[in-house]
C-alpha cells in the first residue's frame, strides 16, 4: 500500500484523503480525513511540546520543531509521513562578537544568541528542492539547502539596523513567525516579525525591505504608532494564486495589502471581533480569509463564550459568521497564529484551539466538526 | 601518568530524547569532561548545551553532590572517579 504523505483531490477539485499535522504541547498528532470524517493518530513526540509541524509538498516529506524547554530546540524529518522521525540539525546562532550589544529594547537586557523557539519552518521555492527556511526566536531567519541538514543564518536581516527596534510579543524577544514564500520566484519572500513589522526580499535575501506600512501599533505612543518597524502582525498569509494579496491578524486588528506588502490596508468590522492571532487565505480567492477572533489583548476569549470562525469573501468588506459546530456557551477557547489552516481546495479548513479542541470543515467554514476536545493545547494545524 | 577518568552520567529524562550512556572519560575540567563524552556521543550535545557552549538554562549539572555554577565556560575542576551527572532541572517544567 503507498502511503500518502499529501493530500489529493478529486477530479472535480474538490477535497480527497486529507491529512492535517497538529502540533501540541504533548506531541505531534495526525487527523486523517476520508468522505468528510476526520480520525486522529497515536502522537509521534508523546509528552514534547510541538511547535510547529509541515509537510512540503514538493516531495512529500514531514518536518517538526520541538521545542523540549530543559533540552532545547530540536527538528525532525520524516520521509515517511510519520511513521520514523529522524533528527536534523536545528538552526543556531553564530557566536555574539564580543564588540556587539545586542539589547532587548522593552527590558534592556542582552539579546542571548541561542535559539529559543523554532516558531516556523517552511518549504522554498518550487525551483529550490530542499530549500527550507525556519523562522526563529529571538528573531532570526535560516535558511537550509539541505532539507534541513544544517542550517545558516540569514545574516542581512539578523544585521538588519532596524532589528535593534524589535521586542518581543508574547515571548520575551522578538521572532519570526510568518514565512512567506513568493511563488513568482525563489528570491522573493516576505517574513512576518512579533514584533518587528513584516520584511520583505525580492533579491534572494541580500536586502531586505520593511513592508509594513499602514499597519497601526495601539500599543505605542501615539507618534510612533504609525511605525512599521514596531507593528505586531500575529499572522501573515499570502494567496498562493495571487501572490500580492496578503492578509494579517494583527494585535491591534485586521489588515490586507494587494500589492506584495507597499501598503496594508486596515479592515475595521469583522463580526464580533477584529482582534485574534490567526487568519487562513484562500489559496486562489485574494478575497476569502477566515479568523477566529477573541474579544481583545487584555481579554483572550472568545465574545461572549461563544467560539466563532469569521469568513469574508469580498476581500474585507462584509463577514459571515460560522458557528455550526462550534460551541456557542461557555468557550474560552484562543486559536494561536499557527492554529487555523486551509488546505489546497480552499474548501478543508482544520482549527486547534488552547484548550485542546480540534475542529475539522469540509465546506469553507460552513459546518464544523469536532476532532477531538481532548487533545493537548494546540500550537499548530498544518494541511500535509 | 595515570589517565584521568570521570563516569558521566544522564538522567532518564534525557536518555529519552538522545543517546546518552553512562560513560567513562578523561579530563580536568568539567568542560574537558563533557567535551570528551560528546565526542562519543555527540547527539547529546544540543541536549545539554546551547549553540555557545554554555549549559542549558533549565539543565543541571553536578560534580559529585556539588551544583556546577560556572554554566558558561564550565572551568570547575574534576577529579579522577568524580561523577559527573547531567539532570533536567525542575525549574521550566511548567509545560
Amino acid at each position: 500500500m503507498t502511503i500518502p504523505t499529501t493530500n489529493t483531490e478529486n477530479a472535480d477539485g474538490t477535497a480527497g484523503s486529507a491529512i492535517g499535522l497538529v502540533g501540541t504541547r504533548k506531541g505531534l498528532f495526525n487527523v486523517s480525513v476520508s468522505d468528510g470524517a476526520a480520525k486522529l493518530t497515536e502522537p509521534a513526540f508523546a509528552g514534547t511540546p510541538v511547535t510547529n509541524a509541515m509537510c512540503d509538498r514538493r516531495d512529500g516529506t514531514w518536518y517538526a520543531s520541538l521545542d523540549h524547554g530543559h533540552f532545547g530546540v530540536h527538528l525532525h524529518r520524516s520521509d515517511d509521513a510519520g511513521a520514523t522521525w529522524v533528527e536534523i540539525a536545528a538552526p543556531e546562532y553564530p557566536p555574539k562578537p564580543d564588540d556587539v550589544s545586542h539589547l532587548n529594547p522593552f527590558t534592556q537586557q542582552e539579546v542571548v544568541w541561542a535559539t529559543q523557539l523554532g516558531w516556523v519552518i517552511e518549504p522554498g521555492h518550487a525551483d529550490e528542492p530542499g530549500v527550507l527556511w525556519c523562522g526563529t526566536i529571538p528573531g532570526g531567519l535560516f535558511k537550509s539547502a539541505d532539507r534541513g541538514d544544517s542550517w545558516q543564518l540569514v545574516e542581512s536581516l539578523w544585521n538588519h539596523p532596524a532589528r535593534a527596534k524589535w521586542a518581543g510579543g508574547g515571548f520575551d524577544d522578538a521572532g519570526i513567525h510568518s514565512i512567506s514564500v513568493d511563488p513568482r520566484g525563489p528570491g522573493r519572500v516576505l517574513v512576518g516579525v512579533s514584533c518587528g513589522g513584516a520584511w520583505r526580499t525580492d533579491d534572494g535575501g541580500d536586502s531586505w525591505t520593511i513592508a509594513a506600512q499602514g499597519m497601526r501599533a495601539d500599543f505605542l505612543p501615539p507618534e510612533m504608532a504609525g511605525d512599521p518597524e514596531g507593528q505586531d502582525p500575529h499572522r501573515i498569509v499570502r494567496c498562493e494564486a495571487s501572490p500580492d494579496a496578503l492578509w494579517t491578524q494583527h494585535h491591534c486588528g485586521i489588515w490586507r495589502t494587494t500589492n506584495d506588502g507597499d501598503e496594508w490596508v486596515e479592515v475595521t468590522e469583522a463580526g464580533p471581533s477584529t482582534f485574534g492571532f490567526a487568519v487562513a487565505v484562500h489559496p486562489n480567492d485574494p478575497n476569502t480569509a477566515w479568523f477566529a477572533p477573541a474579544i481583545s489583548d487584555e481579554v483572550r476569549v472568545p465574545v461572549d463564550g461563544r467560539l466563532v470562525v469569521t469568513r469574508t469573501r469580498d476581500g474585507g468588506k462584509s463577514f459571515d459568521v460560522l458557528t455550526t459546530g462550534l460551541p456557542q456557551e461557555h468557550a474560552y477557547d484562543l486559536v494561536y497564529r499557527h492554529g487555523l489552516d486551509v488546505d489546497s481546495t480552499g474548501e478543508q479548513l482544520l482549527m486547534g484551539s488552547t484548550t485542546g479542541s480540534l475542529w475539522y470543515s469540509g465546506d469553507a467554514g460552513d459546518n464544523w466538526q469536532t476532532v477531538s476536545n481532548n487533545l493537548p493545547p494546540i500550537a499548530s494545524v498544518r494541511w500535509a | 601518568m595515570l589517565a584521568r577518568v570521570t563516569m558521566v552520567t544522564f538522567a532518564k529524562a534525557i536518555r529519552r530524547h538522545a543517546e546518552c550512556p553512562d560513560h567513562n572519560v578523561e579530563g580536568d575540567t568539567l568542560g574537558a569532561v563533557l567535551s570528551a563524552y560528546f565526542h562519543v556521543h555527540p547527539g547529546a550535545r544540543a541536549y545539554v548545551l546551547d549553540e555557545r557552549g554554555a549549559i542549558r538554562r533549565h539543565i543541571a549539572v553536578f560534580i559529585n553532590d556539588d551544583l556546577v555554577t560556572d554554566r558558561d565556560l564550565q572551568s570547575d575542576p574534576v577529579a579522577p572517579a568524580d561523577r559527573v551527572s547531567v539532570f533536567q532541572a525542575l525549574s521550566g517544567g511548567a509545560q
